[in-house]
């Protein structure tokens, strides 16, 4: 059914309606709890929808670009990535207690946003050149491909980011077909790698976040404050939420971040229950519309990667709403399309570009 | 596998198996976004309430209104204790970020001085975060202006405004209506024991002495509160709820303004105390103890200096003579002695006694002497008053002793409280044998007896229970409690205290009154009565004693010369009297310290405030005749003169 669409006016403009309406759904959302987490700040407004509209102009253009194109600059846009992090680490400028920045002059920027493509597409590259399911010893190299960059991006530090890196590397070895067992041996490994994890490579704060996590009443003005606050928030808005701009957490600044990492809990204090599961129904559409895109591929690399790209996404939305309602530890992941905020914003929708370059260009690939 | 598998690639089977890995991504998406989801259930359905009272506790926060102290009246209605809306300056000392700065700045801006500032630097150490701190208590219009046209170079710096005591009649009424003052941390340990923290949560006086203390809870009246929705800062974004407070209750005393007046005027700041009350209900018509001062001084916090001139100046004006004045009643007493007497048996109305100028305990050389060192030859009973003739009573006492007399005069109050409603109260010395070994551990002497038969020795009495003795006696042995309070203002009108009364005076002869009473006319209207010139030409039939009590003991022989003692050595001139004769409307008793005799300097007093009263008795009833309002007091209303969201909200 989809072959129908081949010759409509959005196949052509290389865009799939589906996820471009998905995410002006979720762009909607955004601009109206922004307003009223954001305060009610006009020039806010205007940022983000100059933002959006940068983003939606980066997607479309992203999609214009073949799947072809991304597979044969997959490898060195990543040796780029992975040398522009080094020079992070060498030379990067320091903001909010990390290195994440790197200052061309005329424009800062950091090079971990540009690994969140590139990974997916490296990895489904790499194994997508060979036969699937993938070797050990393919699988290993993938591995390494994966670990450096996430060290790195770890090393900064940027937990949070470093972790998305590394789950879209990861999602495109599973999606590959990687042996169960070899994934019982890694969650085993993993698992085994935690202590040396906590004890060495962790960041006093970042130990912090996760005490706190545990038990975020044990801190309750220090750490533990926005966890108790955003729980609050989001309990307090009970089934139909307190209404829009009506949310008292978030309104009387008791809410932390309101309007970039912790603006799901003002979205469940003034919406609720239900407006939770209207959102939560947009992203698993999206989810599911990127995951059929991504098996309607047709070679191994365009399935892969869309793949990946599909569930990292995903793992935005559940490490931000994880760590809003207090099920996992505060790591900086903002809400994918509703926070405030520029690059993460911007990076996501060239990811979705792709996923349509992906969908829109099989004749091309047909031939 | 082989190598030509490998170059060989299944693409349909690699499809499949992706397919098939994309089908477990979207059981495990579904699962996870499912314990999302759960999770968001549990905490806005399940843990609702938990979490809709945290949201409310972080930004609700209910603020304690104070209640407007009731209001005091006199008994026509004139205002005596009112509240004035103050200015002062306060200074949130989070917001300022050089507070040094900003003190000397405001300092040299309003003409502070270092004292002031001391006293902010003392006031915040005490005060909790995000409190104000006054700078300045009360600004003057002047200083408020100054600051006003300043206002915006101090952000965190407010002038607030609250309603003060304010006592107009100054000194007039200070012992009687007390004052209030700031609540100490006295008074914050005695509130939480008495569970009444609470209430006095937003209140910042609480009544120190006199009235306003002794009817401190009815005039305090119930806090209100407001509920406010506040920020994570504390700022208050606006009002939920406003619950007024109740103010206290407005109370008419039985005080007359201008008989109070009167009797601080006939003081005229002498040492001593004059007391009025209704011998019907002992109802306190005036109650002055001089000197006094001015109440409004502990409102605002009096300064260190002047508290210790009035501590330590020798004319005591902190103590309430009134109450707390002990006196040798000396005299005054005399009617009750005969009473005692005839009721003992040991006189009777006819009985006389040869008195020679001095009287001896039987086979003793220790003389007692009488005022008149001739004597005043063969006395009854009427003329033992009259004359004041101390030598019959030397002899009474004799007969009777120490404990009977001591049980009697208890009857009349002395020795004990008098019940009046205020604290400040001393049952002064109704002297007794277990007194006596309790006091000194000493026995009883007989020479001990002799000088309470004149009111001298250890007995002392304050005017208020002279006052109270002599209208039991002018009653008939009714005994009356002296009261300050005439009413409370309820709704519409007003609820009137009954009049107290303790268990009455029992005689075996109910004719002994009417010797002891007549005794006491002869005084001020016989010929040879003691003070008949004081009460020469009254309108009224009065009755009264007066008495002159010996400060320091003479020697036998010794002659009372004013003028060569010192002053405070000089005699205390009181009197008693009621009026009129036939039908005791009002009691008072004067003391005057140190003037001298009491016929001649505490008479006078008495005489003029039966005048007062009776001249301002016959003006109230041709005002009620010819419907003319006497005073024409307008109640002024307890009202809000300061909004309570205002004056809370800051």
């Amino acid at each position: 059914m989809e072959r129908h669409q081949e010759n409509t006016i959005w196949y052509k403009l290389h865009i799939d309606l589906p996820l471009l309406l998905g995410i002006l759904g979720l762009m909607s959302l955004s601009l109206i709890v922004l307003y009223s987490a954001g305060g009610q700040d006009m020039d806010l407004m205007i940022r983000q929808i100059v933002r959006l509209g940068f983003g939606l102009g980066t997607m479309i253009f992203m999609a214009q670009l073949s799947p072809n194109f991304y597979a044969r600059w997959a490898m060195p846009v990543f040796l780029l990535g992975v040398a522009l992090l080094v020079s992070v680490l060498l030379f990067g400028h320091v903001g909010k207690g990390a290195q994440r920045w790197i200052n061309l002059g005329f424009f800062m920027f950091q090079p971990s946003e540009i690994m969140k493509l590139a990974m997916p597409l490296m990895v489904a590259s790499y194994i997508g050149s060979k036969s699937l399911p993938p070797s050990l010893k393919h699988t290993f190299v993938a591995c390494a491909i994966i670990l450096t960059p996430t060290l790195l991006i770890a090393k900064q530090p940027d937990l949070g980011t470093s972790l998305l890196v590394a789950a879209s590397g990861i999602f495109a070895l599973f999606l590959a077909g990687v042996s169960w067992r070899l994934i019982g041996v890694a969650v085993a490994g993993a698992s085994a790698f935690a202590p040396v994890l906590w004890f060495f490579l962790m960041h006093n704060y970042q130990r912090q976040r996760v005490l706190t996590f545990l038990n975020p009443e044990s801190d309750p003005l220090g750490s533990g404050y926005h966890i108790i606050q955003s729980k609050i928030a989001i309990g307090s808005g009970g089934i139909f939420g307190k209404g829009w701009m009506q949310g008292t957490q978030s309104q009387l600044d008791f809410l932390p971040e309101r309007h970039t990492d912790f603006i799901f809990a003002v979205f469940s204090e003034e919406f609720g229950l239900v407006g939770i599961a209207l959102l939560l129904m947009l992203y698993i559409f999206i989810i599911c519309r990127g995951l059929f895109i991504a098996s309607q591929g047709q070679s191994a690399f365009s399935r892969l990667s869309a793949g990946a790209l599909t569930l990292t996404f995903f793992v935005y939305v559940f490490v931000n709403i994880g760590m809003v309602s207090g099920l996992l530890p505060v790591v900086g992941v903002p809400l994918p399309l509703i926070s405030y905020g520029g690059t993460s914003m911007v990076t996501l929708l060239a990811g979705f570009g792709i996923l349509m370059s992906i969908h829109t260009h099989k004749r091309l690939l047909a031939n | 596998m082989n190598q030509s598998n490998i170059a060989m690639r299944d693409h349909s089977a690699e499809s499949a198996l992706f397919v098939r890995r994309v089908v477990v991504s979207i059981v495990f998406v579904l699962a996870l976004i499912s314990v999302l989801f759960l999770n968001l259930y549990y905490l806005q359905v399940e843990s609702f309430q938990v979490y809709k009272t945290r949201s409310n506790d972080n930004r609700i926060n209910v603020l304690p209104v104070a209640p407007n102290r009731g209001l005091i009246y006199d008994r026509n209605g004139v205002l005596l204790a009112e509240n004035r809306p103050i200015f002062s300056l306060e200074i949130t000392i989070e917001k300022i970020d050089d507070l040094d700065k900003t003190v000397l700045e405001l300092a040299e801006l309003l003409g502070l001085d270092q004292d002031d500032i001391d006293n902010f630097y003392k006031q915040k150490k005490r005060q909790r975060r995000f409190k104000p701190v006054a700078l300045v208590n009360r600004l003057t219009t002047e200083q408020a202006a100054l600051f006003s046209v300043n206002q915006h170079k101090y952000h965190g710096v407010n002038i607030e405004a609250y309603l003060k005591r304010y006592y107009p009649h100054g000194d007039t009424l200070t012992h009687t209506l007390g004052y209030v003052g700031k609540i100490n941390d006295k008074d914050v340990i005695r509130l939480d024991k008495e569970g009444k923290t609470a209430t006095y949560a937003a209140t910042r006086d609480i009544g120190k002495q006199g009235v306003e203390r002794y009817y401190e809870e009815m005039l305090h009246g119930v806090p209100g509160y407001q509920e406010v929705e506040v920020n994570n800062r504390g700022k208050i974004i606006r009002v939920l709820k406003f619950v007024p407070p109740e103010p206290g209750k407005d109370i008419y005393l039985n005080i007359d303004l201008a008989m109070q007046r009167k009797a601080q005027k006939l003081l005229d700041g002498r040492r001593g105390s004059v007391v009025m009350i209704d011998a019907k209900d002992g109802g306190v018509l005036a109650m002055v103890s001089s000197p006094s001062y001015d109440p409004n001084l502990f409102v605002h916090g009096i300064s260190s200096k002047n508290y210790n001139e009035l501590l330590h100046s020798f004319s005591r004006p902190l103590i309430n003579r009134a109450t707390q004045g002990r006196y040798p009643p000396a005299s005054t007493i005399k009617m009750q002695m005969a009473l005692l007497g005839l009721n003992e048996g040991t006189i009777t109305p006819q009985s006389k006694i040869w008195d020679p100028g001095s009287w001896q305990i039987p086979n003793t050389s220790k003389r007692f002497r009488d005022w008149k060192r001739w004597g005043h030859g063969w006395v009854d009973v009427y003329h033992a008053i009259e004359q004041s003739c101390d030598t019959f009573f030397y002899d009474l006492i004799y007969q009777v002793g120490i404990d009977k007399t001591s049980a009697f005069m208890k009857q009349f109050g002395f020795g004990d409280y008098t019940g009046i409603d205020i604290a400040e109260e001393t049952t002064a010395v109704m002297p007794s044998r277990g007194w006596k070994r309790a006091r000194f551990n000493q026995p009883w002497y007989q020479g001990d007896t002799i000088s309470i038969g004149i009111g001298q020795g250890y007995w002392t009495a304050t005017p208020i229970q002279l006052a109270q003795a002599t209208a039991n006696l002018a009653r008939r042995g009714e005994v009356i409690v002296p009261r300050l309070l005439k009413s409370i203002r309820t709704g519409s009108g007003s609820f009137e205290v009954p009049p107290d009364h303790k268990a009455p005076i029992v005689l075996n002869n109910e004719s002994y009154w009417q010797v002891a009473l007549d005794g006491m006319y002869g005084v001020v209207n016989k010929k040879t009565g003691t003070a008949r010139k004081a009460f020469a030409d009254t309108e009224y039939k009065a009755a009264g004693k007066s008495g002159t009590a010996q400060v320091v003991n003479m020697k036998e022989d010794e002659v009372y010369d004013a003028e060569k003692l010192a002053e405070h050595h000089r005699d205390n001139a009181m009197f008693v009297a009621y009026a009129p004769f036939e039908n005791p409307e009002v009691v008072t008793s004067v003391v005057v310290e140190n003037a001298g005799g009491g016929s001649s300097h505490a008479a006078p007093v008495a005489r003029a405030m039966f005048d007062a009263y009776f001249a301002g008795k016959k003006a109230a009833d041709e005002a009620k005749l010819f419907n003319l309002p006497l005073v024409a007091p307008q109640p002024i209303e307890n009202t809000n003169l300061l909004a309570p969201t205002e004056a809370g909200a800051q």
